[in-house]
């Protein structure tokens, strides 16, 4: 009896050890479900608190082409020299890279607000991150749907 | 290498003022990403960065990405504190560089 419960223990242990193993060579499989925006985001701003707010993403809903769309980025700030945004980057889930834009701005830019124009492959979800002077971080999320994809097309 | 450069910002402004400042700058923005006719990738040739100087202090720069449509159209606002030059330059793939000064008289 002793030694099968010895016997039981050690095989556990085996399937133990053995799960722990597999375990730990799975660990970057959530990391990797995360998507490649949370991914590139985290790794710009490591742990750091991102909280929904203040950042306005102004993109068309609903986008024919996804070679050029119309994207206007605006941060509430007053834009004093106390109080500032400091850099807006912006990020998105479904193009072959996870960047779209970054900018640094200065208390003399007078307004914290961008427009540009950007690629979309395919529908998906951007967010834009501001850095604040004093070093929060807010962020705003916009959903965009597009019917002709950019980047993946061939030259004829 | 030459490219064109369209730079829009009103030329007089009150001391104070936030103008608004829009520039586009012809250019392919080659994402990388394609595949030309003989099935090769075609090679990336983008603008990297952007940036604006007023009076030799810089106050807004750029980075791109391939995401950024072919020629580049940025629209940002600066504060209209002296009279003076903005310089703006793009920097980019296989040696680009354009630079392009406007003028701006403050009252």
């Amino acid at each position: 009896m002793d030694a099968m419960t010895r016997l039981h223990i050690t095989r556990r242990q085996v399937l133990l050890a053995g799960g722990a193993a597999l375990g730990a060579s799975a660990l970057p499989v959530p990391a990797a479900a995360l998507g490649q925006m949370d991914t590139a985001i985290r790794s710009l701003f490591g742990e750091a608190t991102i909280r929904p707010g203040k950042v306005t993403l102004d993109l068309p809903p609903l986008v024919e082409n996804g070679n050029t769309v119309p994207m206007t980025v605006s941060v509430e700030s007053p834009m004093t020299k106390d109080n500032y945004v400091k850099a807006i980057h912006v990020f998105n889930d479904k193009n072959p890279q996870p960047n779209v834009i970054s900018l640094k701005l200065s208390p003399r830019a007078g307004r914290a607000t961008i427009a540009t124009r950007i690629r979309l492959a395919g529908t998906q979800k951007l967010t834009a991150i501001a850095e604040m002077s004093d070093g929060t971080l807010w962020s705003g999320t916009e959903e965009v749907v597009v019917t002709l994809a950019a980047c993946l097309e061939d030259l004829p | 290498m030459t490219a064109r450069a369209l730079i829009n910002l009103p030329r007089k402004a009150k001391r104070g003022d936030v103008i608004e400042i829009k520039t586009l700058i012809s250019h392919v923005m080659e994402s990388g990403f394609r595949t030309g006719t003989n099935g090769k990738m075609i090679p990336r040739d983008i603008i990297t960065s952007f940036a604006c100087s007023y009076n030799g202090e810089e106050i807004f720069s750029t980075q791109f990405y391939p995401a950024i449509a072919a020629n580049p159209f940025v629209t940002f606002y600066a504060v209209a504190t002296e009279s003076g030059t903005l310089a703006f330059t793009w920097i980019g793939d296989n040696g680009f560089e354009v630079t392009q000064e406007a003028k701006i008289v403050v009252e």
